[in-house]
């Protein structure tokens, strides 16, 4: 092997005269960065192995460590960035596909920090939530063009299958695989506690998780990885992927080396073996095939639960959803460009796709002039970062978000972006015994029903403010949002106003 | 025993009609003038028998968990489709994807297939999943096979046993040809062997059924070259990244 042209990232900063040997960072770094020098009696760090995941940071006891960027560059180029040469660095030497993992990190706009929220004064007082109740449940499921009553006022009509949201919030699809046992662990039971859903992804369900089937939602993607009886009559609710926001028309490949025995129980394939979700599911390739999978797993569970399909957002992601909706699906789950992954190709994580603001807007305004959005249900995905995204995105026309990156953040994720490689420091996006026991699931799903909580409140209060007492009163009304430092036509497919108007 | 006239049944009353008897532990569900009717048998478990004369419509077994289904006619598209256990036997043609993603169980099809067959068929422990063809198969056979078995049998010798792109990212299980293939149909995660005495012993209790079910002479089908096509590796992509 010819000598690497690449020089570390980050630098681990020593405070020597805090160290105390203990060797606490030696045994916490998945990525073997610190050793123990006994020449020097001291400890030593190899930087060019260190990810920034802040693992040793965190933990040290004496707070001796900093991790900064490496002060070391390139001369300046605008053009040719340290980025930009270091890829091909990487690609020279490797002749590898780029991968990465976690969402798109590149500067584009963020369009939620563009937009800003009503409040009410004088002419409509605003809603005290501390005082008045307010409604933040939602129903996710296709609604009927019109319901019958009897002469007592008892609905005669049938609904369809409905999930019912405590808050308009989930959790949303992260496999077995990707992330580990403890992290599914917590995300299932602050699902039950929140009363709200969280999603499998295309991994399977494993069998200690069915307990939690009535706030499980299950897929069914194109490796079809764990789907039999049990998986769909277990769930609340059935997700055919088709696609996700951080790799938008390309499959998955989840390396042999993560397919433990555990995982190949789950996903129902040998040890070592290769997961791999082919691009598209090949018994879909038009609207009408959807329309066929989407009736079968209806057959399936004799139309007692929603199916509904998720998107990557792309270019005709309007088009695309009105197919869908008219294909039967009970919900759309659309992913935004910004949405996180396991594993992707870095090229297609960073250039494909567009952001969830637009897609968000532009499908419930069609759907709304084709008069069939009742039909349907919208959750908007791909980087919902705080409670104001929530708001937002829901006047925009969502009925509510999946969250997954803002979860694992909330379980310790300190977005080092290194999850393809599967040693996670922070026992998240990993499968190494010694590393999973370290996110403990007893406190994790507390943090994680922390968060949803207090996102709920901030929603409440923020809803108040409008003289809003009702979340299904702020479901595509726009005029509750104001566009900043927008173009016309980005202010025309938001279909907002600018501040001021 | 069961007989029901399907004949002009919307397939939803079809199916509920079919899913009742089968929980209910009927042993045998004839279903005369089948015409399309799509999703028999799916997601049902038990042992019951299904015969149907006509032609059932797509996703036929589609998550199916045992039952024996067979059919006096022609298939369509997507049957067994993620099935995980049980038999189907078709005594005609049968259309695209059959067999996506299956898990177990087994299909046994007297003429020919048409695109995508065995797409990912997958295996787990004791649950190997086969299909045998006596015709041949369009392209894309076995693509990203991931387990099970699939023999094709080419019995009215067409020119192509199977079409482009066979075994494409394949990295489990095995199909077999009776014949040989070109290998610039194959996919370069394939490779293309002679099958030794373990593979015709391998195989041959699953052409043997064949030859019970559609009534042919095992001597004659099995007097005749056979290759196999395998996965290179369990990892196809491993190297792929960076
Ligand atoms: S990889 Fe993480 S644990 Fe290891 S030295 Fe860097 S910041 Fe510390
Ligand atoms: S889940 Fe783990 S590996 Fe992935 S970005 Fe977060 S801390 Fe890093």
């Amino acid at each position: 092997m010819s000598l690497s042209y690449l020089t570390p990232e980050f630098k681990v900063l020593r405070d020597y005269d805090k160290c105390i040997n203990c060797k606490v960072c030696m045994r916490q770094c998945s990525f073997e960065v610190h050793s123990y020098d006994e020449h020097l009696d001291k400890m030593i760090s190899n930087d060019m192995n260190c990810v920034n995941c802040q693992r040793c940071v965190v933990l040290c006891p004496t707070q001796a460590l900093t991790i900064i960027k490496h002060p070391q560059t390139f001369k300046e180029h605008a053009n040719w960035t340290y980025d930009a040469i270091r890829d091909i660095y990487r690609q020279a030497e490797t002749g590898g596909v780029l991968l990465s993992s976690m969402g798109n990190d590149r500067p584009y706009p963020i369009y939620w920090d563009k937009m800003v929220i009503n409040a009410s004064q004088v002419t409509n007082p605003s809603i005290d939530p501390l005082r008045e109740p307010m409604e933040l449940r939602v129903y996710i499921g296709r609604k009927l063009d019109k319901i019958e009553v009897d002469e007592n006022l008892n609905v005669k009509t049938k609904m369809p299958p409905q999930l019912k949201l405590e808050t308009p919030i989930m959790f949303s699809a992260m496999s077995y695989g990707s992330i580990s046992y403890n992290a599914h662990a917590a995300l299932a039971r602050a699902a039950e506690e929140l009363g709200i859903l969280y999603n499998t992804g295309e991994g399977g369900l494993h069998e200690d998780f069915r307990k939690y089937g009535k706030n499980t939602i299950v897929q069914v993607a194109s490796g079809r990885f764990g789907v039999d009886r049990e998986y769909l009559n277990t769930a609340a609710a059935i997700e055919i992927k088709i696609g996700q926001g951080a790799k938008p028309g390309i499959g998955g490949h989840l390396p042999g080396e993560k397919v433990s025995e555990d995982i190949s129980a789950t996903r129902m394939i040998p040890p070592g073996s290769d997961a791999i979700s082919p691009a598209p599911h090949h018994d879909i390739y038009s609207i009408e095939d959807l329309a066929q999978l989407i009736y079968s797993l209806k057959e399936a569970t004799d139309y007692q639960k929603p199916v509904g399909v998720k998107i990557a957002a792309v270019n005709n992601v309007a088009a695309i959803a009105s197919g869908i909706a008219r294909a039967g699906a009970d919900y759309i789950a659309i992913d935004g460009f910004r949405g996180g992954t396991g594993a992707a190709p870095k090229r297609i994580r960073d250039n494909v796709g567009i952001p969830i603001e637009f897609a968000i807007a532009a499908v419930d305004a069609r759907l709304r002039s084709e008069g069939i959005r009742h039909t349907v249900s919208l959750v908007a995905a791909g980087s919902i970062r705080n409670s104001a995204d929530i708001v937002k995105a829901i006047a925009l026309g969502a009925d509510a978000v999946y969250i997954a990156t803002a979860a694992l953040i909330a379980l310790g994720c300190h977005m080092c972006q290194k999850c393809h490689t599967g040693k996670c420091n922070w026992g998240i996006a990993t499968q190494d015994p010694n590393l999973v026991k370290r996110l403990n699931p007893e406190i994790g799903y507390k943090r994680l029903v922390n968060l949803v909580q207090a996102w709920s409140h901030e929603i409440k209060e923020m809803l108040g403010g409008m003289g809003i007492n009702d979340i299904e009163s702020l479901k595509g009304n726009r005029l509750m949002l104001r566009g900043i430092g927008m173009t016309q036509k980005e202010l025309d497919i938001l279909g907002i106003l600018a501040a001021g108007e | 025993m069961k007989t029901i006239n399907a004949s002009g049944i919307y397939y939803r009353d079809l199916n509920e009609i079919i899913k009742e008897l089968v929980r209910s532990g009927e042993d045998i569900i004839n279903l005369k003038n089948v015409n399309g009717q799509r999703y028999i048998g799916d997601n049902l478990s038990g042992t019951t028998k299904i015969n149907i004369e006509g032609t059932p419509g797509n996703d036929m077994a589609a998550f199916m968990d045992g039952l024996t289904i067979e059919v006096f006619g022609n298939g369509q598209d997507a049957i067994g489709n993620t099935m995980n256990d049980g038999n189907i036997i078709i005594h005609g043609h049968a259309g695209d994807t059959v067999g996506y993603g299956m898990r177990g169980g087994s299909i046994y099809i007297k003429d020919s297939v048409g695109y995508r067959v065995g797409i990912h068929m997958k295996e787990y422990k004791d649950k190997v999943p086969v299909i045998v063809i006596g015709g041949s198969a369009g392209d894309f056979f076995g693509e990203y096979m991931a387990g099970g078995c699939m023999i094709v049998l080419n019995l009215k010798n067409d020119e192509n046993i199977v079409g482009e792109y066979c075994g494409t990212g394949m990295h489990g299980g095995v199909i077999y040809l009776r014949g040989d293939v070109e290998d610039y149909k194959l996919g370069k995660e394939v490779i293309k062997e002679k099958i030794d005495d373990k593979d015709y012993a391998f195989i041959q209790k699953y052409v043997e059924n064949f030859c019970q079910f559609f009534d042919y002479d095992f001597q004659k089908i099995m007097n005749h070259s056979f290759v196999k096509l395998h996965p290179i590796g369990k990892r196809p992509y491993g190297n792929m990244y960076a």
